[in-house]
């Protein structure tokens, strides 16, 4: 499903920051990464939907090799991995429902099906009501919450979530947990990265740990393991 | 792509037009600013282009019979005119009808001639006209040589200027209608690039929420297209009516009759629906330019 062979990433400003990683997630697993800002968590995730490319080594989602994949693949394979973007990345001049919208929009749903899913993928994670608002009009943690939805509503076979719940009280992150755990349950693989302890402790699942741009532990149902 | 889809961009690049404001205002005044010369500069070299064409046409040399000239001279001199090369055709105008046309062609003061019909003045005549208005000046010289001409006339430096002016002014107009719209291109792809340069970000983040470079693109496209056509309304109303009037005022006051200009209708719409595709030309054509580089991420 996710597969990472021996992968290193090294930005153009010389900056290493992952250095051998070797990684195997199956389909419909649940796995934490943590570590320290800038361990190198959010470049793990970019290379997953190739919004960056490894500079060394192999990486393999859902059977398709990455560096034989085509430039005008890639969008195809984002098809199939929601992401919530740790700085939300929402689409600044349209609104709540349009942005969410719109990763339906581009697998050509019907206007009919658009509308039924967006607006139960909205109530899901409490916004039904800000559905007409732009992103500017909303408070950090809904934003966060629209960037939820939108990579969710296209029932994606990856959802990665980089800090998902970095702006929310602990009621609406066990809220987003909740259909996280459904969705994960539903058989789709699910990836988080977090600094959130009481989240890694209290929903047991498989962790990795980043530090430096390796893999220090691997472990099914860990602890979150790092003094807050 | 679907048709749902294909409506969907339809939607989005006209939403994209009240989302972009000013920049919409200012690529469509671009473009107005640009058809209304280019309309404008259409209609005269168009009507210069006919209107020389039917100068040059009307050409024809004036070979004035000698006043002593038997009758059967004058007949001998019509068929040694008809078997000149180049020479479509020949007509005999008598002094008769030679005065006729003098006394009508002056209107009041030629009422004075008419005097004269008793005791005609004036030479017989034949009109010959050339197949090509090129040959003109050589058949006249070889008319020269012939007995009993008195005189040869011709609008030699009238054609000759005219050629000049026309290939003068076909070249120019087309230069400046180039010129004109490579300018509104220009325009509307750098007032595109401005607000795509801010939209550089939204189209990096639709690419990563899985949309195509089509996918991408299309709305652009419609936008384009919407402002050209936007743009041409104004230019287009400015030459129906502007046309209409110089047509009305032209007929109604000048009586010169070599004065043309082309019928409204049709003129005035094929100008219309010329305006209209250059519009859109440019404007798909800078939206297009302006959206490829940022496609490249
Ligand atoms: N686009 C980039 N260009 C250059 N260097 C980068 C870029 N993105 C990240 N880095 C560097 O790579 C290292 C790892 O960054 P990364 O964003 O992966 O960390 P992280 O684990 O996600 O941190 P955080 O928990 O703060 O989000 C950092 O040292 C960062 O400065
Ligand atoms: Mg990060």
């Amino acid at each position: 499903m996710i597969l990472m062979e021996d992968v290193y990433k090294t930005y153009p400003n010389g900056v290493a920051a992952l250095n051998g990683i070797n990684v195997d997630i199956k389909q419909g697993e649940f796995v934490y990464i943590v570590g320290h800002s800038g361990a190198g968590k959010s470049t793990f995730i970019k290379l997953i939907y190739r919004e960056e490319k490894p500079t060394k080594g192999n990486i393999i989602i859902n059977e398709i090799d990455l560096s034989k994949l085509k430039e005008r693949k890639v969008p195809y394979l984002r098809r199939e991995i929601g992401v919530v973007f740790q700085d939300f990345k929402l689409l600044p001049r349209l609104t709540v429902y349009e942005n969410v919208a719109y990763a339906l929009e581009v697998i050509e749903e019907t206007p009919k099906g658009i509308r039924t899913r967006v607006m139960e993928v909205l109530e899901e994670v409490g916004l039904k009501n800000k559905a007409r608002f732009l992103p500017a009009e909303l408070s950090g943690g809904e934003q966060q919450r629209v960037s939820i939805a939108r990579a969710i509503v296209n029932r994606p076979r990856i959802v990665i979530a980089d800090e998902p719940t970095g702006n929310l009280d602990p009621e609406t992150s066990w809220g987003i947990m909740k259909t996280f755990e459904e969705i994960n349950d539903k058989g789709t693989t699910l990836i988080m990265a977090t600094h959130s302890k009481e989240i890694v402790n209290t929903f047991k699942k498989r962790v990795i740990a980043i530090e430096d741009g390796v893999i220090v532990r691997d472990e099914q149902r860990g602890e979150y393991g790092y003094e807050v | 792509m679907k048709f749902r889809t294909f409506l969907r961009h339809l939607r989005e690049g006209a939403k994209n037009i009240f989302r972009n404001g000013w920049m919409t205002v200012a690529s469509i005044g671009a473009v107005t600013t640009t058809l209304i010369l280019v309309g404008v500069f259409l209609a005269i070299v168009l009507n210069l282009n006919e209107f020389a064409k039917n100068i040059e046409s009307d050409v024809e040399i004036k070979v004035l019979v000698d006043l002593t000239t038997e009758d059967d001279d004058v007949i001998a001199l019509g068929d040694q005119l008809r078997q000149l090369d180049g020479v479509e055709n020949v007509y005999f105008s008598s002094n008769d009808e030679e005065l006729e046309s003098l006394t009508t062609s002056l209107g009041e003061e030629g009422r004075a001639w008419e005097l004269f019909e008793q005791d005609n003045p004036l030479n017989h005549a034949y009109v010959v006209k050339a197949e090509t208005p090129q040959e003109t000046e050589g058949i006249a010289e070889e008319i020269k040589e012939l007995d009993h001409v008195y005189d040869v006339t011709f609008g030699q430096d009238i054609v000759d200027k005219l050629f000049e002016f026309n290939n003068y002014a076909r070249i120019v107009g087309l230069v400046l209608v180039a010129a004109l719209v490579l300018t509104a291109v220009f325009l509307i792809s750098n007032t595109i690039k401005i607000t795509i340069i801010a939209r550089s970000t939204e189209i990096s983040i639709q690419k990563l929420v899985g949309a195509t470079n089509g996918f991408i693109r299309w709305p652009f496209f419609v936008e384009g297209l919407l402002l050209g056509l936007l743009g041409s309304i104004i230019p287009i109303a400015v030459v129906l009516f502007g046309y209409h009037y110089i047509a009305e005022n032209l007929a109604s006051q000048i009586n010169i009759s070599f004065v043309e200009i082309l019928d409204f209708n049709p003129f005035a719409w094929y100008l219309s629906l010329g305006i209209l595709l250059i519009g859109a030309t440019i404007g798909v054509w800078g939206s297009v330019m302006s959206v490829r580089k940022f496609l490249k991420v």
